[in-house]
């Protein structure tokens, strides 16, 4: 279980990483998402790995829980992280219409290079 | 508990929502309204400024939560000066706009402003470390949407630039909160430190590594090198009195160093002892070299002030950097003076940009050439430290300070030197702008079309729906006078910093009121 999760969230980061290094915009964004479901599985770990536990303490039983908080804090990640990539995605557009060039930097040769 | 506390948030989050909702289509309301709403925020902040006088730690549990369950608001002298700060800037700024009509080039400038102010304030009040993290995201969105204000392709593509850049920056601040949530359990910022202070330094590799990644966000949002170069291009795109606003921002960073690098990763915390200033201080110095070489090597106004702003935020986090009290003391007066300072250089670039564009070169004679060569002026002999203004006071202090440092013959020498360039810089670009447009010889021939990077011709375009250059003024003279106030009032300002550094260097007060009841 922690190699797989481990692998995941590593995978995901460097695909994210090598996507950003990109120039268009269309791939930067789709890096900036994977980045961002990296760092929510990661976010998930903090609170150590639980199976089939409920988030809630029991008190007449003692039965297995896991952390509440990291599934807060995802949550929370979630829903900023969902909405920035829709501000970024709508940025990007208007600039791309304005000026007819997807080009992340700001140099103004266009060659072919993607 | 005094609600008086979370009003800065509160106003702001309830102001920017009307605005948008009901005031749409009425710009003279929205501007009343945010005129009336910067009003009372800088009411709010001196009533909270005169609350934290007695030294008193105060703390509001949002939902009645007692802390470390809930989030809690704290107020303690430093973030009473900081908000009251950002008070001062946005109604400079809500002034200027107004005045300009910047205001009235894209829609929505006066919500989008509130949900800056509302982000800022939060920032600065929040003692929760996650909750930073809320606010930094809400005045990043803010940011964005006043960022590219007004359009145009250039803007749009800086635009994306910038938010890419932040989105990158808000992914390693959450990579950071996890790895000291997993490590410490915690992330109420006085609970953090109590933990922190408890672990054995043996055994502390993933916390240090936290403490390094969340340096690393603070540090992309203050603009050190060599995680800087967000900061020029998208200075230089946004609109000017935007970008006047943003002087607060790199402030929010070199804030947030100074509150968690004092607080939870304190000098005496052995986890991490000698971490973070002995990184700090080298990338300051070239934050300051390079910030200075940036001013005397642009071709445009803009990109000119951002790298004083990158060269002004260097000196900062030298003095930060030291974590001594003498140090962050003169940190808390230069940081004043320096937000104040560069808000003035960008909206008397507007004033410029107004009459004759952007570009640094000779151009036929503009209108009240002497009024704004004299502002201009002031504000660059502010931002240089040149006598008499604040900026000498401030560079004195930080360089006294420095002097119980090792290093203190290579920081002397970083800041002097780059003070010197810095001059050069400036009397450079002032004497092409007004003096050579009185050359005789001179004669205006339009240049050969070539796309220069800020090249804002097409904002210049712009219509400027019924400037009123009398509140304009208003704003630009008002930070002057605070400028001048700062430097005639130096003492009494620095009898305060010295004791917001000493509360600082003092962290048990700060976590017993958060943890152990203490002033509500």
């Amino acid at each position: 279980m922690e190699i797989l999760l481990a692998t995941a969230v590593g995978m995901l980061t460097a695909a994210g990483v090598y996507l950003i290094l990109r120039r268009r915009t269309f791939p930067v964004i789709v890096g900036i998402s994977l980045l961002s479901y990296a760092v929510n599985v990661f976010l998930f770990a903090t609170g150590r790995l639980a199976l089939n536990a409920p988030p809630v303490l029991n008190k007449y039983a003692d039965v297995p829980y896991s952390d509440p908080l990291p599934q807060a804090l995802v949550l929370t990640a979630i829903v900023i992280s969902f909405g920035m990539t829709a501000v970024v995605v709508m940025i990007a557009l208007s600039a791309y219409l304005s000026s007819q060039d997807d080009r992340i930097d700001m140099s103004e040769n266009t060659g072919d290079d993607v | 508990m005094n609600h008086l506390i979370v009003a800065p948030i509160v106003l702001p989050a309830v102001l920017a929502p009307f605005i948008i909702m009901v005031l749409r289509h009425h710009l003279s309301l929205q501007r009343i309204f945010s005129v009336a709403g910067t009003v009372a925020l800088l009411g709010i902040a001196l009533a909270l400024l005169g609350m934290t006088l007695n030294g008193q730690v105060y703390v509001y549990e949002l939902g009645d939560w007692p802390a470390p369950f809930g989030i809690v608001m704290v107020l303690d002298r430093l973030s009473a000066l900081m908000v009251l700060l950002t008070a001062m800037l946005a109604m400079a700024v809500v002034l200027y706009s107004i005045g300009s009509g910047w205001d009235n080039r894209g829609r929505h400038f006066h919500a989008l402003l509130q949900f800056q102010l509302m982000g800022v304030c939060g920032a600065f009040l929040t003692g929760d470390a996650f909750n930073l993290f809320v606010f930094f995201e809400v005045l990043l969105i803010a940011s964005y949407g006043l960022m590219i204000h007004g359009g145009g392709p250039r803007r749009l593509r800086a635009g994306v630039q910038y938010v890419v850049y932040n989105l990158l920056g808000s992914t390693l601040f959450l990579f950071a909160l996890g790895t000291l949530y997993a490590v410490t359990g915690t992330l109420n910022m006085a609970d953090l430190a109590v933990r922190v202070a408890e672990m054995s330094p043996d055994d502390t590799a993933l916390l240090r590594v936290g403490a390094v990644l969340l340096l690393l966000v603070f540090c992309v949002k203050a603009a050190v090198l060599p995680l800087h170069f967000w900061l020029p291009t998208s200075y230089a795109n946004a609109p000017l009195p935007v970008s006047a606003l943003f002087a607060i921002m790199t402030k929010v960073g070199a804030y947030s160093i100074l509150r968690i690098y004092t607080l939870v990763f304190g000098p005496d915390v052995e986890a991490t002892a000698g971490l973070v200033g002995d990184w700090l201080l080298p990338a300051a110095m070239l934050t300051l070299a390079v910030g200075s070489i940036g001013i005397l090597g642009t071709k445009i106004i803009n990109r000119m002030i951002a790298f004083g702003a990158i060269a002004s935020m260097g000196t900062l986090l030298i003095s930060i950097a030291l974590f001594t009290p003498t140090g962050t003391e003169a940190a808390i007066y230069y940081m004043i003076h320096s937000t104040i300072a560069t808000a003035l250089l960008f909206l008397v670039a507007d004033q410029v940009r107004e009459r004759r564009g952007i570009r640094i070169r000779s151009h036929s004679p503009m209108p009240q050439a002497g009024l704004i060569a004299g502002l201009f002026f002031v504000g660059g002999i502010a931002m240089a430290g040149m006598p008499p203004l604040s900026g000498f006071v401030g560079k004195l202090l930080v360089m006294d300070a420095a002097r119980q440092s090792t290093d203190f013959g290579m920081i002397w020498a970083v800041i002097l030197i780059s003070s010197f360039i810095t001059i050069v810089g400036f009397a450079r670009s002032g004497s092409i702008i007004f003096w050579r447009s009185h050359d005789p010889d001179f004669i205006d021939t339009p240049e050969p079309e070539v796309e220069v990077e800020g090249t804002e011709d097409e904002h210049a375009k712009e219509p400027a729906p019924e400037p009123n250059p009398g509140v304009a003024f208003t704003a630009v003279f008002g930070l002057v006078a605070l400028l001048v106030l700062l430097t005639v009032f130096a003492g009494p300002v620095l009898e305060f910093s010295a004791e917001t550094a000493a509360q600082l260097y003092e962290p048990s007060i700060y976590i017993d009121a958060v943890l152990h009841g203490g002033q509500k």
